[in-house]
């Protein structure tokens, strides 16, 4: 093997210095951009980054429903108790549609609030069906289409309370729940009304992690229930409920904190005893039967003093029952809510 | 620029990577439906890591056997601080409307909130301490001692996180662990001399 002597090596071949520090700095800079991306996408992927809102695929529009002007002398608006009536809607911002659809908590579909949409956007919600069962005089299990043709969809203007600590304000489309159960007739005995969201791991995919005890049930004091705030929506905005706001059936009840208005109904039950309901089964002294909107009850947690609406910059206060006190305050008087929670 | 400089500016360019994403989301109005919930999760989660990391240099120079790591941790250190800072000032600002009436009155009523405080108060006599000429005027023992208040700040904080989840508590879990795994080997090798390894090396660096 011969030995080149220095003098062997052509000037050609010898690396310019020049060269050599520029190759170093492209490969220092290749490093700090590809580091730089690694750490950009670890940021995307740990932190869920919200995905821009761009306009997604609004479900089909509901039929037989009609905003009517609350001036119009046909809508229910105007024609009940106007004590009641004027809570049906209200003049303040709604929260745009993108925003009521991108933030959601429904556990069944993921924890993450603004990862809902996309988990829940190949759910099927037809066709279904609701059993209607317990203390009542029609049992049974009904089409949901046969169901919802008992009243046409009326709108209602809303503001939602999370008991996390922020609000929206949505228009819903729904029936009073008392239009329901006047068709069913409960008995005499029956005291509260419960409800399930449907138990299907292959549709519901975070069912299969026990996060909460699955299947999610909630209920209501049969005077609650038949309260005409209360309603059972099928819509908002004037479509069909989208999959990640609770299609295709879910309960709004305006002056209790939102997880009181279950998502995905399968099933309806007329009892004579109040039932253990999931969110207070799972932390008995944070969440409460009731969940009454109330500022003066704080979370064992966090304050429930102030909210924060969402997309504004500064807390507001928040109101007693929502906001709703004039129309169900009297459902309550003379319990004592600090310890009815 | 000599290769442990370089690799510091590489670190800090990182570390401005996820400050940088944040403002441009905000300016571009991308924070989601709640942009302050979004702000003071993000910041919390980013001061938690950053922690973290810092809290991993030890074990990993002593594992690997590699010092170069120590060249790491002042910069992550001090990252957590800055994150820290900026969660707090996100809660402070958009939580308690500046006033730090509401704010002293929410930090005692809350245990949670007390526990972050707690977190970002003790790293601030680490932060002002971080400079080379502190740890001359401390000298190396007192110093060490005055920075494993770094792991009252780990895990204050990860208590924080997790007494703030409702039900799902992944990822607090998640930060747990490593935070034990972290805090666990200097146990063993404090308390077990056959695994014990030299002593942790504190020196001035650039």
């Amino acid at each position: 093997m011969s030995i080149k002597k220095f003098s062997d090596i052509p000037a050609s071949e010898i690396t310019d210095e020049h060269v050599y520090f520029n190759r170093r700095a492209f490969m220092r800079a290749g490093i700090l951009a590809g580091t730089a991306v690694a750490t950009g996408w670890a940021y995307e992927k740990l932190n869920g980054r919200p995905r821009s809102l761009a306009s997604s695929q609004q479900p089909p529009a509901l039929k037989n429903f009609t905003p009517v002007p609350v001036s119009s002398s046909t809508h229910p608006i105007a024609t009940g108790d106007p004590n009641i009536t004027r809570a049906f809607t209200t003049t303040e911002a709604q929260t745009p549609f993108e925003n009521v659809t991108h933030y959601n908590n429904f556990y069944e579909f993921s924890t993450g609030k603004e990862s809902v949409a996309d988990a829940a956007k190949n759910f099927v919600a037809r066709p279904w069906t609701v059993a209607i069962e317990g203390l009542v005089r029609n049992p049974g299990v009904f089409d949901l289409d046969e169901l919802l043709k008992i009243s046409p969809p009326e709108e209602r203007v809303y503001r939602m309370r999370c008991v996390e600590g922020w609000s929206m304000v949505i228009p819903w489309a729904g029936m009073p729940l008392s239009k329901l159960l006047d068709r069913v007739e409960p008995l005499s005995g029956a005291k509260y009304v419960a409800f399930q969201t449907l138990l299907d791991p292959k549709r519901m995919p975070n069912q299969r992690r026990r996060v909460l005890p699955w299947p999610y049930v909630e209920a209501l004091r049969m005077d609650e229930a038949m309260h005409p705030l209360t309603i059972l929506a099928s819509g908002l905005y004037g479509r069909q409920l989208p999959n990640q706001n609770g299609a295709p059936l879910r309960l709004v009840v305006p002056w209790k904190y939102g997880f009181k208005g279950i998502k995905s109904i399968v099933k309806i039950q007329l009892l004579a005893e109040q039932p253990q309901t999931t969110w207070s089964a799972y932390g008995p002294n944070e969440y409460g039967f009731y969940a009454n909107v109330n500022p003066k009850v704080d979370h064992p947690r966090w304050s429930q003093a102030t909210e924060l609406r969402t997309g504004d910059l500064e807390k507001r206060d928040t109101l007693m029952f929502n906001g709703y006190a004039d129309q169900v305050a009297s459902l309550y008087a003379g319990m004592d809510l600090k310890a009815n929670y | 620029m000599k290769a442990a400089k370089f690799a510091k500016f590489v670190l800090f360019i990182n570390s401005l990577v996820p400050l940088a994403m944040l403002g441009y989301d905000a300016s571009q109005h991308r924070l989601g439906t709640n942009p302050v919930e979004y702000l003071i999760r993000t910041t919390g989660m980013l001061a938690l890591i950053f922690l973290i990391l810092s809290l991993a240099i030890t074990p990993a120079r002593k594992v690997s056997g590699w010092n170069g790591f120590s060249h790491f941790r002042k910069m992550l250190g001090l990252c957590a601080f800055f994150y820290g800072l900026l969660h707090f000032t996100s809660y402070f600002v958009f939580d308690r409307s500046l006033s730090l009436k509401r704010t002293l009155s929410d930090t005692l009523a809350r245990p949670f909130i007390l526990l972050g405080m707690t977190a970002l108060l003790v790293m601030v006599p680490l932060a002002i301490t971080s400079t080379n000429g502190m740890i001359k005027r401390l000298g190396a023992v007192r110093w060490k001692r005055l920075h494993r208040l770094a792991y009252v700040a780990g895990i204050a904080g990860s208590l924080h996180y997790f007494l703030l989840v409702k039900a799902d508590t992944r990822q607090p879990l998640a930060f747990a662990a490593v935070l034990s795994v972290l805090l666990g080997y200097r146990l063993v090798n404090r308390y077990s001399p056959s695994l014990r390894s030299k002593p942790a090396i504190v020196r001035p660096s650039n």
